[in-house]
C-alpha cells in the first residue's frame, strides 16, 4: 500500500514536470513536442535521479555519523564543489562540461581531505570527526571561494554562484545518461550495506559482534554516499534539504531498516526534487527560481517541525 | 571452544600492561565468570577473546582459530555477545532488535526466511520475553531490556555466549532471574558462557569456574571455593570481608571497618 502510494507520487511528479511549464503544450502533442522531449523530459529525469541519489546518500550518512539530522552537504562537498567551479571560471577554463567537471573535482578534493581527517591513526574511521572535518573543510573552501569572487568581481562569477545554488536548467540527455551510468554503482554499494547500517545504529562494538565488518562498512558507506553527492552537485549544484528531509519522512513511514528505507528514500527524493523543479520553473515564469531555493522553502519548515518533534520525543 | 593462552596486552601509549599472562578456557556446557575490581582488565580480556583486539603476547583462539582472524559474520554465528553498552540511534521494537541477531545468517541480498522468524520466536521464548515482542525497546524496564538483549544473542544461535556486566543496574529479582536464565541456557542448551561481572556472590553461586583479575594479572582461577577465600578477596578488593558458605558456594560479606581505622 505505502509502496503503491509512493510509486504513484513519483509517477505524478514526473508527469507534472513533463506537462507543466511556461510554454503551453497541448496534451495531444505531448509526445511529439520538442520542448517536452529536449527540455522538460531530460530535466524531469535528471531531477528525479539527483533527488533520489541525495535521498539515499542522506539516509546512509545519517546512520553513519549517528546523527539523524545530518545532510549529505554537511560533509564539506558543497564547499569543495563551489571552489572548483569558481576556480574554473577565474582561470578561464571553458567548454560545455567545464563547470560540472571542475565542481566534481572540487567535491572529490574535499571528500579526500575530509576522509583523511576522519582516519584517526590511519586505521579507524571516526564518523564524528568526519562530520566536524566536513564542516571545517566546507567553511575553508567557502572562504577561499568568497575571496576569489570578491577579488575577481566579474559578472560571470555571479552566474557561478547562481549555478552552484541549484539549477537543473543545464539538463540534457547527455547529463541524464552520465548520471544513469554513474549513480547505480554507489547506490548498489549502499544497498548492499543496508543490514550492516542497521547494526551500526546500535554502536560500533555491538555491530561488530553481530557480524558487521565495521571499518569496511564505514569506509564504503562514506565513500559511496559522498560520490553520489559529488555527482549530484556537479550536474545540478547544491540542492539542500532533500537529503535531510526525505530520509526523515521515509523513516516515519518505513521505519529504520535500511533495506526498505533506502529504496523509499530514492523514490521519495526523486519525487520531491522533480516536483520542486517544476515549481521552480513555473511559479515566476518566464523567469526561474534556483531549485535549491524551492527545496529550502519546502524543507526548512518541515525540518523545523521534525526538529521539534525529535527534541520533544 | 574459547581459549586464551598466556595473553598480555598493553594499549598504545599506556605505561603498564592492561593484561599480563592471562589464560582461560571455556568449553561447551561450562559457565565461566571473570571477576575483578574496576580497571582490572576484564573488558580488555573480552575484547581480546572476541578478536576485537589482537593479543601482543600469547594467543586467543575460538574453535582453534585465532579470534582476530575470524570473518566477523562467521564468528557471529558461533559467538553471541551481550555488550556492556549500546544505544539505539533509532526507536525499535523488540522483535526488530532480536531479528538483528539473525543478520549473520542472512545472505547479502536475501530476505529473512521463515526459519529466521522461528529462531527469533525461540529466542524470545527462552528468555521469557515473548509477550514483549511488540513493545518499543525504549519502554522496557532494565530487566526486560537485558532479557531482550540476551534473546538477540540467542537468535544468533551461537555455541558460546559472552556477557559483559549484564547485571549492572538491575534490582535483586531481575538480577537473579538473569543469572537463572543464563545458568539454564548452559544446562539445557549446552552453551558455553563467559561472563564479566563484579558481583562476586552471584558469580560464585552460578558459575562453574571463576577467574579473578587484579591490575591485569590473574590472581586466582578455578572452582568458586578455591578462588573466593577471605584472604584473596581482601587483598584484591582492599576491604575486610567475612566468608560464609550457602548452598555449597562461598559467599562474601563486606565488613564495616573498625572505628579507630576510620579516623
Amino acid at each position: 500500500m505505502k509502496w503503491t502510494v509512493l510509486g504513484l507520487l513519483a509517477f505524478v511528479a514526473l508527469l507534472a514536470s513533463v506537462m507543466l511549464g511556461p510554454a503551453a503544450v497541448p496534451l495531444a502533442q505531448l509526445a511529439h513536442s520538442d520542448i517536452v522531449w529536449n527540455l522538460r523530459a531530460p530535466r524531469a529525469v535528471l531531477a528525479f535521479l539527483v533527488g533520489g541519489s541525495l535521498g539515499v546518500a542522506g539516509a546512509a550518512l545519517q546512520a553513519l555519523v549517528r546523527n539523524p539530522l545530518a545532510d549529505p552537504f554537511l560533509l564539506g562537498l558543497s564547499g569543495g564543489a563551489g571552489l572548483g567551479a569558481v576556480l574554473a571560471i577565474a582561470l578561464h577554463v571553458s567548454g560545455p562540461w567545464a563547470l560540472p567537471i571542475a565542481a566534481f573535482a572540487g567535491a572529490l578534493a574535499a571528500l579526500g581531505l575530509v576522509y583523511r581527517l576522519g582516519l584517526i591513526g590511519g586505521a579507524a574511521l571516526d564518523p564524528r570527526i568526519l562530520l566536524l572535518g566536513g564542516v571545517a573543510i566546507g567553511a575553508f573552501a567557502a572562504a577561499i571561494t568568497t575571496a576569489i569572487v570578491s577579488l575577481a568581481n566579474a559578472a560571470e562569477l555571479r552566474n557561478t554562484f547562481l549555478w552552484l545554488w541549484g539549477g537543473l536548467s543545464g539538463a540534457s540527455w547527455d547529463a541524464v545518461l552520465l548520471v544513469a551510468l554513474y549513480a547505480p554503482i554507489p547506490l548498489a554499494v549502499l544497498l548492499a550495506a543496508a543490514r550492516p547500517l542497521d547494526l551500526l545504529a546500535l554502536g560500533e562494538e555491538p555491530a561488530r559482534y553481530l557480524g558487521a565488518d565495521v571499518e569496511a562498512v564505514k569506509r564504503r558507506v562514506y565513500l559511496a554516499a559522498s560520490l553520489l553527492t559529488a555527482a549530484a552537485v556537479a550536474v545540478s549544484g547544491v540542492i539542500g534539504f532533500v537529503g535531510l528531509v526525505v530520509p526523515h519522512i521515509a523513516r516515519l513511514t518505513w521505519g529504520h531498516r535500511h533495506r526498505a528505507l533506502l529504496p523509499a528514500a530514492f523514490l521519495g527524493g526523486g519525487a520531491l526534487l522533480a516536483f520542486a523543479d517544476t515549481l521552480a520553473r513555473t511559479v515566476v515564469a518566464p523567469r526561474e527560481l534556483p531549485v535549491g531555493v524551492v527545496t529550502a522553502l519546502i524543507g526548512v519548515p518541515v525540518f523545523a517541525f521534525l526538529l521539534r518533534r525529535w527534541t520533544i520525543a | 571452544m574459547l581459549r586464551l593462552d598466556g595473553v598480555s596486552y598493553r594499549y598504545p601509549g599506556a605505561s603498564r600492561d592492561a593484561l599480563t599472562d592471562v589464560s582461560l578456557s571455556v568449553g561447551l556446557g561450562e559457565f565461566h565468570a571473570v571477576l575483578g575490581p574496576n580497571g582490572s582488565g576484564k573488558t580488555t580480556l573480552v575484547r581480546i577473546a572476541l578478536g576485537a583486539l589482537p593479543p601482543l603476547v600469547g594467543s586467543a583462539d575460538i574453535d582453534r582459530r585465532p579470534a582476530s582472524m575470524w570473518p566477523r559474520q562467521d564468528l557471529a554465528k558461533l559467538v553471541g555477545v551481550v555488550p556492556q553498552r549500546e544505544d539505539n540511534l533509532f526507536p525499535q521494537r523488540v522483535r526488530e532488535t532480536v531479528l538483528l541477531g539473525r543478520y549473520p545468517h542472512l545472505s547479502l541480498w536475501g530476505r529473512e526466511r521463515p526459519e529466521d522468524h522461528a529462531a527469533v520466536d525461540r529466542a524470545l521464548a527462552a528468555c521469557d520475553a515473548r509477550h514483549l515482542a511488540d513493545r518499543w525497546v525504549w519502554t522496557l524496564s532494565g530487566g526486560e531490556y537485558q532479557r531482550v538483549r540476551v534473546a538477540r544473542a540467542l537468535a544468533q544461535e551461537p555455541k558460546l555466549l559472552v556477557l559483559d556486566e549484564p547485571g549492572i543496574s538491575l534490582d535483586l529479582k531481575h538480577e537473579m532471574e538473569l543469572f537463572e536464565l543464563v545458568r539454564g541456557l548452559v544446562e539445557r542448551q549446552g552453551l558455553g558462557v563467559l561472563m564479566i561481572t563484579h558481583d562476586l556472590n552471584l558469580a560464585a553461586r552460578f558459575a562453574d569456574s571463576l577467574l579473578l583479575l587484579e591490575g591485569g594479572r590473574p590472581i586466582a582461577s578455578g572452582a568458586p571455593a578455591e578462588v573466593l577465600t577471605q584472604q584473596t578477596v581482601e587483598t584484591v578488593f582492599s576491604w575486610p570481608v567475612a566468608m560464609q558458605t550457602i548452598e555449597g558456594r562461598p559467599q562474601m560479606i563486606p565488613l564495616r571497618k573498625p572505628k579507630e581505622s576510620q579516623a
